[in-house]
């Protein structure tokens, strides 16, 4: 239905795509695999018409498309739901989905036939969503299912998909799911694109693999390994994504104990790492888990309760407290809380640390030094591409957290507290992320880490702390946690 | 990787989340404008109560058209600040309609004397275009090179009323129609000033705008989220170009009935009025970052600034004192607004 044929992108002479060929059929669901900056965005934007393509044909149920526009690509049938979403906040769902294609009888809005169609779309995808709220109080799966909903309302032949499930718990992946099988079944074509094998093997019919702007092929799902897929995807053989870490458990180094937040959002945690252990914390999105990394840290008002450091007692933990006692903190928003987007990866590296004695003197700053100074660990985490000048913005996903985590090299830290640190970034920067927490843990450092991927858990920790409504419902030590043992707690359950 | 990056299987679904919030009763109050009704009613009633001749007759004609003279701007200026921007150069269009207003008068009737309802007619089209130029101008200047909405209309600001002065010498142009003075500007419709009938139908005409427009909702998007709003197919370009162009438009018709009110052309005039109506857009509910705000909230600021100007006025506080009061007013009831706001999380 969909053909694409040597199609180029060119972005002021760097090659972003090249000479890359693609299809869809109708109700065929077409993953697009690939690391960061492989191409995949790139391709989903130039067929949803976001910017126009250097070279190459273009051609929709036979009737070729010479130049694409977001309103000529909506009006050929091709709809998509990115990775930032098209809402506006301040609208309400219901003026949200009929943004930009109000329906007016002469001057004024016809405001009930759209509530009216707007309440059976939804009803038809089995989204429940309130009509007139605002998008700025809907929570983050909320906001996805209504854009989604959104891109449906034109009743689209090309539906792209760009990561839908990165922000969803399982629960609501679920019923993305039974919705995507329902487009399906009505000859609606699925570009998919998501870093989650299960998904890409439980869903798509064939998957198309990119790397480095090329396309290296495309296979029928079916017909492939994961460990193939990998391979096509990295460009050499993935013997292991995770790195065997050694533990060596010694003393604690961070616990916890009846720790209350006082939004309630932590309920009488009580916790404790120890120095060369992977702490892993367990739960559903919301389950309290970001929120008990962010009271250790000083960003959520603990209510009672208290956090000690080896033996000591910390008051009331502040970042900047934190950080002087060797607490390190990553947050899961690297863009909202990590990074200042517009500055330079160096500046961004040395962020907390301007004040080392290796840097600054006084209130002067050793900026001469401040280059050699990051180099090594932006090298040792493999920033690509290896340019500290340039801005954080710049960067793909995964080399942004790079720089982020370049942070907790810059001096020797004792506790690490990482928070979904894979989100959004590929495999190849996943097992950079990997291979940085076994050589912290190795090196004798206490390392938690929040996640909603089950083989983190499964692979990088030793123990594992299970959270329900925010209370901590499980301590599985090593051996006992299977995908099945830690997901039997994950709805409060006792096992 | 293999073993299932997702627990898809073994998890049942989960219960919906309930809506992260609730409206309640303070809630509505505060998103129906409940700080600015407040307000108002406070600053009427202590007013009332400190100067009885608040109540007169005439006094409150002159407090409902000096309400209308701030209404009618910040109403522009809300039209510009829920799309996203700023309007600095309000006060300037008002000052040069003011000039624009009274030269083709005095110059029209040179070629057609007697003919006065022509003159003014000739002269309402006249500031309107310019109003239309300059909005036209800002739009450009802020959607075709992407500058700062601020700097772009601070500077046309400061263009304008070089114009105006450098035209005028700072000098008042007399010789206006005589039938403007008396039929705009101390005229009356059923015993209410002119210029308010007018400034009320704007005001009607913005919340028709605002509410049950396509247009009004795109303003609101533009202003929200600007990519958003082209990603979903908004003509973002076009929305922000009728927001600025409605709101110079409106800044010129406001100076074009002050030259009615005040019997001449002046540059001078408008000097404050940027701040005054952003002050009363904000007090009003409007948000800085755009997306949000309501017409009518906007009108009860305003009042609530006339009649705070009026009770300063009736008291015989040195006029220098009065912009001080009107400083600490502005910071003062934002203070109050965000703490509510915060208080209800948002």
């Amino acid at each position: 239905m969909l053909q694409v044929t040597g199609i180029t992108k060119k972005f002021r002479g760097v090659v972003a795509l090249d000479n890359v060929d693609f299809s869809l059929e109708r109700g065929e669901v077409h993953a697009l695999l690939g690391e960061n900056g492989a191409g995949k965005s790139t391709l989903i934007n130039l067929i949803a018409g976001t910017f126009p393509w250097t070279e190459g044909a273009c051609s929709i149920d036979g009737q070729s498309i010479s130049a694409l526009t977001p309103q000529a690509a909506r009006e050929f049938g091709i709809a998509a739901v990115f990775q930032e979403f098209s809402l506006v906040p301040d609208l309400t769902v219901l003026e949200n989905l009929f943004l930009g294609r109000e329906r007016s009888g002469g001057l004024f809005l016809k405001r009930r036939e759209m509530r009216q169609s707007a309440i059976e779309l939804l009803d038809d995808l089995g989204f429940q969503v309130p009509l007139d709220e605002k998008v700025a109080f809907l929570s983050r799966a909320q906001k996805q299912m209504v854009e989604i909903a959104k891109a449906l309302r034109t009743k689209p032949k090309v539906l792209i998909l760009d990561e839908p499930t990165a922000s969803l718990t399982d629960g609501e992946a679920e019923k993305l799911f039974q919705a995507m099988a329902l487009l399906k079944a009505r000859d609606v074509g699925i570009i998919y694109v998501s870093h989650r094998m299960a998904e890409i093997r439980n869903l798509s019919d064939r998957v198309t693999v990119l790397r480095g702007g090329r396309k290296i092929g495309t296979v029928v799902t079916a017909e492939v390994s994961d460990e193939g897929l990998i391979e096509m995807m990295v460009g050499r053989p993935v013997e292991q994504l995770f790195p065997k870490i050694e533990y060596k458990p010694g003393p604690v180094r961070l616990e916890g104990a009846n720790l209350t937040s006082e939004s309630g959002s932590v309920l009488d945690a009580s916790f404790v790492a120890r120095a060369g252990e992977v702490v892993g914390l367990a739960g559903l999105v919301g389950c309290g888990r970001s929120e008990l990394c962010r009271a250790i840290f000083g960003l959520e008002p603990i209510a009672s309760g208290t956090v000690k450091l080896g033996d000591r007692l910390v008051d009331h933990p502040t970042p900047a407290g934190m950080l002087a006692d060797n607490v390190c903190y990553f947050p899961a928003d690297r863009g909202a809380e990590g990074l200042a987007l517009l500055r330079s990866a160096r500046e961004n590296a040395t962020m907390g640390s301007l004040g080392l004695p290796a840097l600054s003197a006084g209130p002067v700053l050793k900026f001469w030094r401040e280059h050699d100074i990051i180099r090594d660990p932006l090298e040792r985490l493999g920033l690509r591409p290896m340019a500290p000048e340039r801005k954080v913005s710049a960067f793909s996903g995964g080399n942004q957290q790079k720089v982020m985590l370049a942070r907790g090299l810059m001096k020797p830290f004792e506790v690490y507290i990482f928070d979904e640190p894979t989100v959004g970034i590929d495999v190849g920067a996943k097992a950079d992320v990997y291979n940085l927490i076994k050589s912290l843990v190795e090196g004798g450092a206490c390392v938690i880490v929040s996640t909603s991927e089950l083989p983190e858990l499964i692979n990088l920790a030793s123990r594992i702390y299970v959270m329900h409504e925010g209370r901590i419902v499980a301590d599985l030590g090593e051996g006992e946690h299977s995908e099945a043992q830690i997901l039997s707690h994950y709805f409060g359950g006792q096992a | 990787m293999s073993s299932g990056a997702t627990a898809t299987a073994a998890a049942p679904v989960k219960a919906e989340r309930p809506a992260p919030h609730k409206a309640g009763l303070l809630d509505r109050f505060l998103m129906q404008g409940g700080i600015v009704i407040t307000f108002l009613l406070v600053a009427v009633v202590a007013t009332a109560i400190m100067e009885p001749r608040f109540l007169n007759r005439l006094n409150l004609l002159n407090v409902m058209r000096n309400f209308a003279f701030l209404l009618i701007p910040s109403l522009a200026q809300m039209l510009v600040m829920t799309a996203g921007g700023f309007d600095l150069s309000v006060g300037a269009v008002l000052a040069i309609s003011s000039v624009v207003t009274a030269t083709v008068m005095l110059v029209g009737a040179q070629y057609l004397p007697g003919m006065e309802w022509a003159l003014i007619l000739l002269s309402l089209v006249a500031v309107i275009g310019v109003g239309a130029l300059v909005g036209l101008v800002n739009a450009w200047l802020v959607t075709g090179f992407s500058l700062s909405p601020f700097m772009v209309t601070l500077a046309m600001m400061s263009v304008l009323v070089g114009i105006a002065l450098y035209f005028t010498q700072g000098i008042p142009i007399y010789g206006v129609a005589e039938s403007f003075v008396s039929g705009v500007g101390r005229g009356q419709i059923l015993g209410l000033p002119v210029v308010l009938v007018i400034s009320l139908v704007i005001l009607a005409a913005c919340i028709v705008l605002q509410r049950f427009t396509a247009l009004g909702r795109h303003i609101y998007a533009v202003g929200s989220d600007l990519r958003s709003a082209r990603l979903s197919g908004v003509a973002t370009g076009r929305t922000l170009a009728v927001a600025y162009l409605l709101a110079s438009v409106l800044a010129a018709l406001t100076g074009f009935l002050m030259t009615a009110r005040l019997g001449s052309g002046q540059s001078t005039i408008g000097e404050t009025l940027a701040l005054q109506t952003i002050a009363a857009a904000v007090i009003g509910g409007v948000s800085l970052r755009g997306g949000v705000g309501r017409a009518e909230h906007v009108a009860l600021a305003a009042l609530f600034l006339a009649v705070v100007a009026n009770a300063m006025n009736l008291t015989q506080v040195d006029s220098k004192f009065q912009t001080l009061v009107l400083g600490a007013v502005l910071i003062v009831a934002l203070a109050i607004e965000r703490l509510l706001l915060r208080r209800r999380g948002a």
